[in-house]
């Protein structure tokens, strides 16, 4: 694939639960070495756009490409074979077991003896934790007693074991202490220089400015706003967020989102999608 | 992973004998007891019988002992793996009067040889297990209510099988044996010696295996005095049963399923997938795990311990009746499994504590009938031991949640 291709790349997406027009025509990429942030209120779409790329929601419309090849998803076990590991939001850690047990759940190591092989997996564990940079007292503490932070960092280590190319994050930050926030947000760049495609999904706009290049905003089911990073502040990304830009149906509410008004009408290089 | 600017309250254990020591009453404050409550329990129960009775501690009345929870303990450590998946089989005290039922009709009746027989215990036990998972798990009722239902029905069906007779006398020496034969006074010493060996054995090549791997290894010392403890308890026990009749076989029976348990738990896959099904079986199954498997499995293994109750119990009753399996035994099975230390709320707990709290049972029912007391009091003694015991339970994760370890 040339260089320049993106890794995984969703195009005119669309997706209606009953009733409800869940995702409309959504286009989304993720670049290796690149956090993608994808933010948006309540009800935008953000899990049912995320559940699409994990393979556990099939899209009505739309063409998913990974590695420039179209392909089509049969559950989220075709995702994680295609290199696209997942963390949700509930981490989905067994607190009884310890860190070893956690990271190979589902995988657990056997020696010749078929009884499982600890040692081996005890070294894996405590490679892949040094690799991440990832800090826990001892790989055989029970998961129950680890911080938030260090909670989330078993999680998201435990999806790296496959050696995926994309990872998705769910809320990473949520419910998170502020050292434990840093030590999750440090985990992410370490994540993106070792060349994964990550994509963050956040309320946290401030964490998001902090780890994303591209922040990627849903509004209603659809993509409304694309950001750089580098060349926006949180008061452009808020207003597309709101809608509160473009004066459609939802009034400004506040002064938050009436400064963002101001400052989002000069901004020249933004993509905006408004349909 | 460095050690350093770690949160001082979860620094990992030192390196050494001190380390390990500091460790221990680490985990003491923090409520994370282990089996010591039930250990220093036994002990205490012992020596108030003791000095009530001096029969009580006689090689005789300790060897009764051991035969008289090898049945009670089988079926317990069925419930353990039902308990560690956070589930309850209230049928498995039904389940082992059927299976000894079903023994009893096929030898006595029917003229199958013994083995073969027992063989169809089990089998009748297996095939519950599998019915009573497969209910629970494909309409998912609690298992709670399948089970009881299995309590009433299967009871029903061990006095259908019984038919008219009410009792069946066995005298099959296959079946009659289990729970009669006795090994030599030697035997007893060299099995002892071949355990501590083989732990041992063991012991070192995993430290050894993990110092290969540039794994950090336990103290050689505590290493040492582990062997050592294991070797004294089981000499012990082993002058203890050659003093008398040797070593029985039910007891080895007994504690061979608690060991081959133990192993399954802790140092298999599916072990692994039980723990993780009973401590967040959402998790267990976005890790892929097949959780209504495992449950399935779970709950054959369990019908299959109560029939290998049963039959025990029924070997040394040399006989079959309307009530076997009823009464207490249902009860004094999941008591025996808490009171041992595992957890009514799933994913925690050992096989040994079939073995232990089958013996603070076993002891208390032992002592008290020696000193001639009768069963209303039996009854209330235990009810007390096993609160007391939930409430060990209770304070000592309430000790867990306030060190975080919840």
């Amino acid at each position: 694939m040339p260089a320049d291709t993106p890794i995984l790349e969703l195009r005119g997406v669309s997706k209606r639960f009953g009733a409800v027009q869940a995702l409309t025509t959504v286009d989304f990429t993720a670049n290796v070495g690149e956090v993608t942030a994808l933010v948006g209120d309540n009800g935008a779409g953000k899990s049912t756009l995320v559940k699409t790329i994990a393979g556990i929601t099939t899209m009505d419309e739309g063409e998913y490409r990974f590695e420039g090849q179209e392909v089509h998803l049969h559950g989220p076990q075709s995702a994680t074979t295609l290199g696209i590991a997942t963390v949700y939001q509930d981490l989905a850690l067994c607190d009884n077991l310890d860190v070893i047990g956690n990271l190979f759940l589902g995988h657990e190591r056997l020696g010749g003896t078929r009884l499982l092989d600890e040692t081996s997996m005890e070294r894996e564990s405590t490679r892949v934790l040094h690799r991440l940079a990832v800090r826990i007292p001892s790989v055989r503490t029970q998961v129950a007693s680890l911080s938030g932070g260090q909670r989330q960092s078993v999680a998201i280590a435990r999806s790296m074991l496959g050696n995926p190319k994309v990872a998705l994050l769910d809320e990473p930050t949520a419910a998170l202490g502020v050292a434990q926030t840093a030590q999750v947000l440090n985990l992410i760049r370490t994540l993106r220089e070792q060349g994964l495609a990550v994509v963050v999904i956040s309320h946290n706009l401030g964490d998001v400015f902090q780890v994303a290049d591209r922040i990627e905003v849903l509004r209603l089911g659809r993509r409304v706003a694309s950001f750089e990073t580098a060349k926006t502040d949180s008061d452009e990304v808020v207003s597309a967020i709101t809608g509160a830009k473009s004066g459609d149906e939802q009034l400004p509410i506040g002064d938050e989102a009436d400064a963002s008004n101001g400052a989002t009408s000069g901004a020249s290089d933004v993509e905006v999608n408004e349909r | 992973m460095t050690v350093s600017d770690l949160d001082p309250r979860l620094i990992a254990e030192q390196p050494g004998l001190a380390g390990a020591w500091q460790g221990f009453r680490r985990r003491l404050a923090m409520g994370e007891l282990g089996s010591l409550p039930v250990v220093v329990g036994i002990a205490i129960i012992w020596v108030i019988f003791q000095i009530a009775n001096s029969n009580f501690l006689t090689a005789g009345n300790l060897t009764n002992l051991v035969l008289q929870i090898a049945g009670l303990g089988t079926i317990s450590v069925g419930i353990v793996l039902v308990l560690l998946l956070g589930e309850i089989d209230l049928s498995a005290g039904a389940v082992s009067g059927l299976a000894a039922g079903v023994m009893a009709v096929l030898n006595v009746k029917h003229g199958v040889p013994g083995w073969l027989a027992i063989v169809g215990a089990l089998a009748t036990g297996a095939l519950i297990g599998l019915v009573q998972g497969f209910w629970t798990t494909r309409f998912r009722i609690p298992a709670f209510v399948v089970t009881l239902a299995g309590l009433l029905a299967w009871q029903g069906a061990l006095l259908y099988v019984l038919g008219s007779t009410g009792t069946i006398n066995m005298t099959d020496g296959t079946i009659t044996g289990l729970a009669n034969t006795f090994f030599v006074p030697l035997d007893a010493w060299l099995l002892a010696v071949v355990v501590t060996v083989a732990y041992a054995a063991a012991k070192l090549w995993e430290r050894r295996q993990r110092a290969a791997a540039g794994l950090p290894v336990p103290a050689m010392r505590a290493v040492v005095i582990r062997i050592v403890v294991l070797a004294v308890l089981l000499l012990a026990a082993a002058a203890v049963l050659a003093a008398d009749r040797g070593l029985p076989l039910a007891l080895v029976i007994f504690v061979a399923l608690v060991v081959v348990f133990d192993l399954i738990i802790r140092r298999t896959r599916f072990g692994r997938h039980i723990l993780a099904v009973g401590g967040n079986s959402e998790a267990a199954h976005r890790a892929g795990i097949k959780v209504s498997n495992v449950r399935m499995v779970v709950f054959m293994i369990a019908s299959t311990m109560a029939a290998a109750g049963g039959v025990l119990l029924a070997s040394r009753l040399f006989a079959v009746n309307q009530s076997s399996g009823a009464s207490d035994l249902l009860l004094n099975a999941i008591a025996a499994a808490v009171i041992g230390g595992t957890s009514l709320f799933g994913g925690r707990g050992s096989a040994y504590s079939a073995l232990l709290g089958a013996l603070v049972i076993g002891s208390i029912s032992n002592g008290m009938d020696l000193l001639g007391v009768s069963s209303d009091k039996k009854f209330m003694v235990t009810g007390a031991v096993l609160l007391l015991a939930a409430t060990v339970d209770a304070l000592s994760r309430r000790g867990r949640q306030a060190a975080g370890r919840a």
